[in-house]
């Protein structure tokens, strides 16, 4: 059971609650908030490869994770984001899995 | 006039298996000082509630759920009672407590309780979720973490560990019961209820656990390394709760291991029943506190400061049945700073002076 079900109205993930510049700010610090969420783009696209996956900011509000064929969805944060790659593409994001975990410390 | 109503009322939750003395310890809890403006909320399992009539206190801060497993009917009836004493004590129906204690079920899994708190949209605006308090039985609560798996649960999640009945049962027994719940739970301070000089207070006092002002719980740090029992040959004892510690050198990518926690917990989080920790992160001077129960992670903590000189990232996992070995080796592989570690004084400079004095 997803504890995010059935919430209305906007979310505060947990790992968006950090104080740190470009974390967990309102309207202060724009462009750092624009910085880390293009880390985190940076960071889900290492881990998404393997799966076939990409995920893009959509206008500093959402995020939008497509296929290679280009079925996509929109997520609001990260609590959305491992059921929705798990649906488009097919198979389970486990990360105890022996060879993600093995791909993951050659790099 | 009483003190003004917290903006966020805490919620406690009394759990522990059947029979495990969670009335009699809520009934003591009850006449503390520290409890007197605590409303309650007991949960039954069974036709006919019983369990009120054993405790003194009958006011209208008082709700009895009938309906039986809190688990099953925690979104509606739940959420629907603590809805309900809000809207009363705003309307000045009731008096204005400040503080809900939920006892449930010996057999409920103890996490929906939590998860309601925070999922529910107007709950969790009003209310947050404070220590859960887990009785364990000295007589039969061996016997009870090695049969059932409910049990093992409510210990895992717990802030407090409270041992009944210890006047009952052997010193060795009492003993081994505690190595046990040590290896479940390695951080929770565990009291005895037989013990007279008990501090009902701090069973419900949050400030060590939430530690943003640096203060650490009882046993000096909510990492410690949980003791391994072992059998009468020698090996270790086969259970498929275990917890374990990760000390990390090198300091998290925040970004990382968010990615990477979420990841974790949603393909295996009914099976994370705990995690705790204090993390170095890349680019920060102070710790951060993270702490989650299952699928539910609290709001990251901004520590004031280092509790020591420490500066190493700590993680305690309460895992059921996941393999450890894949799970650290996960962690360091996706969470922590990629960075290269270089050596102090790299030799790039030298090649470089070499260079330019050569003809």
């Amino acid at each position: 059971m997803c504890s995010l079900c059935g919430i209305l109205g906007g979310n505060e993930h947990w790992a968006d609650a950090v104080a740190r510049p470009g974390v967990f700010t309102r309207n202060v610090e724009r462009v750092d908030r624009r910085r880390e969420r293009a880390n985190r783009v940076r960071i889900a696209n290492t881990m998404l490869a393997r799966f076939g996956l990409t995920l893009a900011d959509w206008q500093g509000a959402s995020f939008v994770l497509s296929t290679r064929t280009g079925k996509s969805e929109i997520i609001e944060d990260l609590g959305h984001l491992w059921p929705a790659a798990e649906r488009l593409c097919g198979r389970v994001c486990d990360p105890l899995d022996r060879a993600f975990i093995a791909v993951a410390e050659e790099d | 006039m009483a003190e003004e109503i917290p903006l966020l009322t805490p919620i406690n939750l009394l759990t522990g298996f059947l029979g495990s003395g969670k009335t009699t310890l809520l009934s003591r809890l009850l006449a503390d000082p520290a409890l007197s403006d605590a409303a309650v909320l007991i949960n039954e399992f069974g036709e006919v509630g019983l369990d009120h009539h054993l405790v003194e206190r009958i006011d209208d801060t008082m709700v009895l759920l009938q309906s039986g497993c809190l688990c099953c009917t925690v979104r509606g009836e739940l959420a629907d009672a603590i809805k309900d004493l809000h809207s009363k004590r705003e309307r000045g129906l009731v008096p204005p407590f400040r503080r809900i204690v939920v006892e449930s079920t010996g057999l409920a899994d103890p996490f929906p309780v939590l998860s309601t708190i925070k999922a529910d949209p107007v709950l969790r605006h009003h209310f947050r979720p404070g220590n859960v308090i887990t009785t364990v039985d000295a007589v039969n609560g061996l016997t009870q973490l090695e049969t059932y798996v409910e049990s093992n649960r409510q210990a895992a999640v717990a802030d407090r560990l409270v041992v009944t009945k210890s006047d009952l049962a052997d010193v060795g027994v009492v003993a081994a019961l505690s190595v046990k719940l040590r290896i479940i739970n390695p951080d929770a301070p565990l009291a005895l209820a037989a013990d007279p000089a008990i501090d009902l207070a701090a069973l419900i006092d949050e400030r060590p656990t939430l530690r943003a002002n640096g203060l650490q719980s009882a046993s000096g740090f909510y990492c410690d390394g949980p003791a391994v029992l072992t059998t009468a040959d020698g090996t270790a004892h086969a259970s498929a709760v275990t917890s374990f510690v990760m000390t990390m050198e090198r300091a998290v990518d925040w970004t990382a291991f968010g990615l990477w926690l979420t990841m974790l917990l949603n393909r295996h989080g009914e099976r994370v029943l705990r995690v705790k920790g204090i993390l170095n992160i890349v680019g920060e001077e102070r710790p951060v506190a993270i702490h989650g129960v299952q699928h539910l992670v609290h709001t990251p903590v901004h520590m004031e400061r280092w509790p020591d000189d420490d500066r190493h990232s700590r993680i305690v996992f309460i895992v059921d049945g996941l393999d450890v070995g894949l799970l650290k080796r996960s962690f360091e592989a996706f969470a922590l700073d990629r960075t290269p570690v270089h050596a102090a004084g790299v030799a790039e400079e030298p090649v470089l002076q070499e260079r330019l004095s050569s003809p």
